[in-house]
């Protein structure tokens, strides 16, 4: 009988440790999502740009080579917005800032928000886009019929010059795709206002 | 591997060790290791059954370009609903719906069963002279919740699910196919049924290392452990920690259709990639899952009919785990083309080849194990040579498409169909076969008829590889997978691959029969049918076993 509780004590722990790792991986398996984002983050996984303060952007030497900028606008189909760069393409010397516009028609009679999910092509030129300031991913809410311009502050750090992957990059496009927010708040919010 | 003698006298208490609860008792609240590896076994062959049929409307309607019997086997299908004559879109969401079932079915419901559930609850205990699993009632437990994991998969296909009735996905799942392009329960259906089916497997692992751990008979260390025992202890960890992150990303997909949240959706910042990676992720350890036991099985199956001990039995045994370990670290082999740099695609490029060290350690020792052994070629080990040959092909195309830059121009195509048909198709399945016939008259107590099993070996050897070998070709050509129709250009090689499932079939209905007879008139198989090759524990028992063994335990010297 002693052996027995023994043996079902030994079971127990053994049972509840692999239950612990099992555990375990379902939380790393959610814990996934952050750890992708700032993967993406950090490493432009994905043509996913990077953020950079007035800061760290003051201090980039601008270089001789001239890379053409394309601009490239998306609207999902359950969002009644026409959205377009107000040019299609620009030359810019890496490291130096540039801006560039773009413009947001709201065409309903309703108030819509609407938010926008970018990237940049090549996907390896991800890590080497800097925005300074961005519409990016902050919800926009147009009113009936209004006309938004939506400014795009950026340069190419020059360090892309250096990476054997990109250097040979002469163009980069940036998209942007504005869908429908989810969030309904933000739209009550808007019709409070008008 | 260490011979393993037993002290003789075990089954002498055996009178009163087979006392046998009534029918409801003993099949539907089922707590003998013995009785649930024979439900799990039931279930395997029925889900087969499923699975295979699928596959063969899916080869009817591709022996010709043109679509000749979907739409109206999809007009049935609504008619089954109350619905109308199909529409095209219709017709082809049911395509989807047979790749979605036949893939699920055959992983979750027809493999994963038979190996894990069928052969390793009955000889897991056998092998290491344990009385039962660690968790008798948790093991009833795993076996029922398969049970309506599999009617919910059935069920999702009645349902609406996108542009027709049933979950159209794929068995991977993909988002956004799965979140916003699959409108209805089908695919919420679907979800509910990998997530018990998981479930299930997470139990019978947790249920499997404990045991293994714990029960094993004294004087048996982890390095006198049948390599069967060892495979599927590596399985089983596989499944404790690949299972549970498909459990979390396929939650994630549930709350994305249903709840509001983005985690695979672009619009709110989310990112379908990343369902990839979790996929996968459990995806590619899930695979060695598949084919660890067979593994096991056929060192034990060409070690008993070459009477001789496995070679390099260490090598065999810490070759699995080296398998399973380099298994968690290469899963965007399968993501090639989702845009990665060219120094990801080389590391995951150089660590999948990786993984064919260990798989060769594994053939070269089966074919030194045979070397100068006294060969006898009874089914199993037909079964197991057929195993080798077939895996070494799949070996081969694996090694292939584990280049980053091939991969780009193979991927998605009938090479890709081709090269895991080869190793789990006709891998695991041949690995099943081979433990079938190695184990049933241990299991039944009668023999099975050695002309039948021969005669189901050759043609089901033949016929798969006239149905799977030519779709290399179609592969090279060009041809995608997971389409209804296809263009004049590819009819030659279909035509030939859908002649080859007509021949398989046959095989399988040899096997059939084959079971029927033994069954019924067999003949009475004594305790060690295989003679003195047959060194294991299992074979110091009657066949079939006392219900209840080793209350006195086996001492291993």
């Amino acid at each position: 009988m002693a052996v027995a509780t023994a043996l079902s004590g030994k079971n127990r722990r053994s049972a509840m440790m692999a239950g612990a790792m099992g555990l375990g991986m379902l939380g790393l398996g959610f814990a996934a999502v952050p750890l992708y984002e700032v993967f993406c983050r950090v490493t432009g996984y994905g043509g996913t740009t990077q953020r950079v303060g007035e800061a760290q952007a003051a201090t980039v030497q601008a270089t001789t080579r001239v890379m053409a900028i394309r601009f490239d606008s998306n609207v999902n189909s359950a969002l009644p917005w026409s959205f377009k760069p107000e040019q299609a393409v620009d030359h810019v010397t890496v490291g130096a800032r540039d801006m560039a516009v773009y413009l947001a028609t709201n065409n309903s009679d309703q108030p819509v928000v609407g938010t926008a999910t970018f990237n940049v092509t090549p996907l390896l030129a991800g890590q080497y886009f800097n925005k300074i300031q961005c519409f990016c991913f902050s919800e926009q809410l147009l009113k009936p019929g209004e006309t938004m311009r939506m400014p795009v502050l950026y340069y190419v750090d020059p360090a892309i010059l250096d990476d054997p992957e990109t250097k040979d990059i002469k163009e980069i496009t940036l998209s942007y795709t504005f869908y429908r927010s989810t969030d309904e708040q933000a739209v009550d919010a808007g019709k409070g206002d008008s | 591997m260490t011979t393993i003698t037993a002290d003789g006298h075990i089954d002498d208490h055996a009178h009163d060790a087979d006392h046998k609860p009534a029918f409801f008792q003993r099949w539907f609240m089922s707590t003998n290791h013995k009785d649930i590896g024979t439900l799990y076994l039931i279930f395997a062959i029925v889900a087969g059954i499923i699975g295979g049929a699928i596959s063969g409307l899916m080869r009817l309607e591709l022996a010709e370009p043109g679509i000749q019997y979907l739409q109206m086997w999809a007009t049935a299908h609504n008619g089954m609903m109350g619905g109308g004559e199909a529409s095209m879109d219709e017709a082809y969401h049911l395509w989807n719906v047979l790749i979605t079932a036949h893939g699920l079915i055959m992983v979750f419901f027809m493999v994963m069963p038979a190996m894990i559930g069928g052969f390793g609850n009955w000889f897991v205990p056998l092998m290491i002279g344990a009385p039962d699993m660690a968790f008798p009632r948790m093991n009833n437990v795993s076996f029922w919740l398969l049970v309506p994991a599999f009617l919910l998969l059935f069920g999702s296909t009645f349902v609406p699910g996108g542009s027709g009735l049933g979950a159209g996905t794929g068995w991977t799942v993909y988002a956004p196919l799965s979140t916003s392009g699959s409108v209805g329960p089908a695919v919420d259906m679907a979800i509910l049924s990998l997530h018990l089916a998981g479930a299930s497997s997470i139990l019978g692992a947790i249920n499997f290392i404990t045991t293994i751990f714990n029960m094993r008979a004294p004087g048996m260390t982890l390095h006198k452990m049948p390599l069967f025992v060892w495979s599927v202890l590596v399985t089983a960890f596989l499944l404790l920690l690949a299972l549970p992150v498909l459990a979390a990303a396929i939650t994630m997909l549930l709350t994305d259709r249903n709840f509001g949240t983005t985690f695979y959706d672009a619009a709110g910042g989310g990112d379908p990639v990343l369902y990839q990676h979790l996929f996968w992720f459990f995806g590619h350890p899930e695979v060695y899952i598949m084919i660890l036991p067979g593994f096991g099985m056929i060192s034990h199956i060409v070690s008993t009919f070459s009477r001789k001990p496995v070679f390099g039995y260490l090598g065999m045994a810490y070759a699995m785990v080296a398998i399973g370990v380099v298994g968690f670290v290469v899963w965007a082999h399968h993501m090639f083309t989702t845009g990665m740099s060219v120094n990801v695609k080389m590391y995951f490029t150089a660590a999948t080849m990786v993984i064919a060290v260990p798989t060769g350690i594994k053939i070269f020792s089966w074919i030194a194990t045979m070397w100068g052994g006294s060969m006898s070629f009874k089914t199993p080990m037909m079964w197991a040579l057929g195993f080798i040959f077939m895996f070494t092909v799949g070996g081969v195309t694996g090694v292939v498409l584990a280049n980053g830059g091939i991969d780009d121009n193979l991927h998605d195509t009938y090479y890709v169909v081709a090269h895991f048909h080869y190793v789990l198709s006709l891998g695991a399945v041949f690995s099943i076969f081979a433990g079938f016939y190695y184990w049933f008259p241990k299991m039944s107590g009668r023999m099975y008829n050695e002309l039948l099993g021969q005669l189901h070996f050759w043609i089901f050897f033949i016929g798969v590889n006239i149905l799977f070998f030519p779709q290399h070709f179609l592969g090279q050509q060009g041809m995608p997978r997971r389409y209804a129709d296809y263009p004049e250009q590819f009819a030659y090689w279909n035509q030939i691959s859908s002649i080859g499932y007509a021949v398989m079939l046959v095989g399988v209905v040899i096997f059939f029969i084959n079971i029927g007879y033994s069954l019924f008139a067999g003949r009475k198989a004594e305790g060690n049918y295989w003679g003195e090759g047959a060194t294991t524990l299992e074979w110091t028992l009657s066949s079939p076993p006392p219900f209840h063994q080793f209350e006195t335990l086996p001492q291993i010297k």
